[in-house]
């Protein structure tokens, strides 16, 4: 048995969690990151590694703190640097003292073979029958895709809620009722329920709210913690956001399924050629989402960010062509809520003003 | 009249521009390259590029600009794989760099992107020269010649860097008809790492190898690693890094740690380099793995000044003799 942490990313611990548990480990889940955890991860990362890398160093310090043994993250094969994280951070710990065991899960449609050795590691073949794991994976797969769906409600459902906090609050709820939840019957009742305690938030239908659509790196997109929970900070701003990465959509789209063509060939006039990370779905999102009529785009990366970079030298252009405006928030340890709060409302104002002067043009 | 190519002398053109230069000039073209990188320069690639961009990429805005009004086109190297490792292909900003230029909202000339992929070998290599041959109205054959009269020039150059010629130097003695100076062997022999437009853009890098010469140091550069002995120390590491320069750089160092002996590591990067977040950690981890090799970091930007990188290097110099002495 070993005693597993993982990265924290949004809701998906609760499946993770799970996972761990069924194919007989014991697992650690890292506290929520906080200031601690981004402070000693600060501590001990190189300066210019990105936000990123830092909360999860932070949080393996802390899973470690709280009797890990073995970290269980996600490889890659670039040029993203989060691919090279992993052995990074196996290295700095090591460095550190710990006698920590990295599993790293490579992408299985480039690294076939590593992917399948970490799997063998994981899985513990030995006590586990197939049927067994194979239940545990399944299982935890429908897990994280009941977690994306109720989490993608709550943000349709905020912009429009009478009372302030109300979603959240209902959406806290549900997440209690996800974590109950064990076998595939009991998550399907438990997300029936869910929607219905989200749908039963007090909502004002006739609002028709600003559309923002988020773009950037995948991990300060999802991780509340790393972008303040800008989600919810615009939705109670009476915003309705959309993004389109979640866990389980990406992990599709990055193993054998190729959903994201469709961006990749909006991006094309602007940039055609793969630039790692989330560079060239940003740039093909932002197309997208001026065609589908959005107000605006805010893209979010972490400081330093290579692809995003190169993503937000190429947006004013698109910007311009499609006549969507674009703000980037760079995130990094300095980054404090009230500036970004400050930045989003000025930037609601003239998304405002640009639909009130659009109404009088067509009126 | 010949065509005129605008070259921009900066990011990759320290590695490859022998290859660019007689590609073009087999062609029949004229090649116009950027001056040496100054505070013009500098200024201008500030305004046109993104701001969050490192130095090196604005420095490229600006030999970009500097070429504006001068020349028929300008060449954009997208460089994807210079070699057949699977895994390893360029920095994003690399991959990228022909669409940053093209999303400026400046008037330029004509710009050619030319693709540089040799992951399945050379005759995958050859179809982005054949893409730009082709738009310069040049037949196949006389395209392919041009390639292979570039790959050889290359090669040459390699060669010549590998018997432990500087890129300056080397670049000077092929093009400028300038003789090589007798290497000097002093008794300090320091490696001084980082990619080749950092380290040898001689504005940026404060001309760090000469200075170090004054200082009675022997430099040993990434680029003085023959190709074979960097391989060679591939299997080092767990698993290879996503960029080509950084491998070079990381398996340059661990050479220099453990066949050449150093007195002492030099680590030139630029100000918030996202590659060297990496390759600065790991170097400095496996320099303290092999009995502390002293090790220093020296990140560059726009507000570099040689007074300060000197003081810095001076008093890496008088740690290392007088550690020497004891």
């Amino acid at each position: 048995m070993m005693k597993i942490a993982f990265p924290i990313m949004g809701t998906s611990y609760i499946a993770f969690q799970k996972i761990m548990e069924k194919l007989g480990h014991e697992a650690i889940v890292p506290p929520k990151p906080s200031k601690r955890t981004l402070s000693l991860g600060v501590t001990y990362s190189p300066e210019f590694a990105c936000l990123p890398f830092k909360i999860l160093l932070g949080s393996y310090l802390e899973a470690i703190e709280r009797g890990a043994d073995t970290i269980v993250s996600y490889g890659g094969v670039g040029p993203c640097r989060a691919g090279y994280y992993g052995v990074m951070h196996e290295k700095i710990i090591r460095d550190l003292g710990y006698d920590v065991k990295f599993i790293i899960f490579e992408p299985p449609h480039r690294e076939f073979k590593k992917c399948m050795a970490a799997g063998k590691e994981l899985v513990n073949a030995k006590e586990n029958s197939w049927g067994k794991i194979f239940e545990a994976l399944t299982t935890g797969w429908v897990h994280l895709r009941a977690l994306d769906e109720i989490e993608r409600l709550s943000h349709e459902i905020r912009p429009y809620e009478i009372n302030k906090g109300d979603t959240t609050k209902a959406f806290k709820q549900c997440l209690e009722l996800m974590k109950q939840a064990d076998t595939k019957k009991q998550i399907a009742e438990a997300k029936r329920e869910s929607v219905k305690i989200l749908k039963n938030v007090e909502v004002d239908p006739t609002r028709n709210p600003l559309k923002i659509g988020l773009i950037g790196e995948i991990y300060v997109v999802i991780e509340p913690f790393a972008n303040f929970d800008i989600q919810v900070t615009l939705g109670e701003m009476g915003v309705l956001t959309r993004r389109n990465i979640y866990i389980t959509d990406w992990t599709k789209d990055n193993t054998f399924f190729k959903g994201e063509e469709h961006i990749k060939r909006a991006a094309r006039p602007y940039l055609n050629q793969m630039i790692g990370g989330h560079g060239i779905i940003s740039v093909g999102q932002t197309v997208l989402y001026a065609k589908e009529g959005y107000d605006g785009v805010v893209q979010l990366a972490p400081f330093s960010c290579i692809p995003e970079i190169v993503a937000k030298g190429i947006l004013p252009k698109v910007s311009k062509d499609l006549d969507i405006p674009v703000m980037t928030v760079f995130l990094d340890e300095q980054t404090g809520k009230a500036g970004l709060q400050t930045r989003l409302e000025a930037f609601i104002d003239l998304l405002k003003a640009k639909r009130d002067s659009l109404r009088e043009e067509t009126a | 009249m010949k065509t005129k190519i605008g070259i921009p002398r900066a990011l990759a053109y320290y590695a490859y521009y022998p290859m660019w230069k007689t590609f073009f000039e087999e062609l029949g073209c004229e090649i116009v390259l950027s001056p040496e990188t100054n505070k013009e320069i500098l200024d201008l690639g500030v305004k046109e590029a993104v701001n969050d961009a490192c130095i090196p990429i604005k420095l490229f805005h600006g030999h970009v600009s500097s070429l504006q009004g001068k020349v028929d086109y300008i060449f954009l190297p997208r460089l994807i794989s210079m070699n057949t490792e699977r895994t390893v292909t360029f920095c994003p900003k690399f991959l990228g760099l022909p669409d940053m230029i093209a999303a400026l909202d400046t008037d330029l000339p004509p710009l050619l992107d030319m693709r540089f992929d040799f992951k399945k070998g050379k005759k995958q290599g050859f179809k982005g020269f054949y893409e730009i041959g082709k738009q310069l109205k040049h037949s196949y054959w006389a395209i392919k010649k041009a390639f292979q009269n570039a790959l050889h020039a290359q090669y040459e150059y390699e060669k010549l860097l590998a018997q432990r010629v500087t890129v300056q130097e080397a670049l000077a003695y092929l093009y400028e008809g300038k003789e090589l100076s007798k290497p000097v062997d002093y008794s300090l022999k320091f490696a001084v790492l980082g990619y080749p437009y950092a380290v040898h853009d001689r504005f940026l890098s404060v001309d760090i190898i000469n200075q170090l010469r004054k200082m009675g140091v022997t430099p040993l550069t990434a680029d003085m690693v023959s190709s074979k002995r960097l391989a060679a120390q591939a299997q080092k590491l767990p698993k290879d890094l996503f960029w080509t320069f950084s491998n070079q750089v990381i398996r340059a160092a661990l050479y220099y740690l453990d066949e050449e002996k150093v007195d002492g590591i030099i680590h030139v990067t630029a100000f918030g380099c996202g590659p060297d977040a990496m390759v600065d950690k790991l170097i400095e981890l496996e320099a303290k793995a092999r009995g502390h090799v002293p090790f220093i970091s020296i990140s560059v930007d726009e507000h570099t000044g040689e007074a300060g990188v000197q003081t810095r290097l001076e008093a890496f110099v008088d740690m290392i003799k007088l550690r020497r002495e004891q």
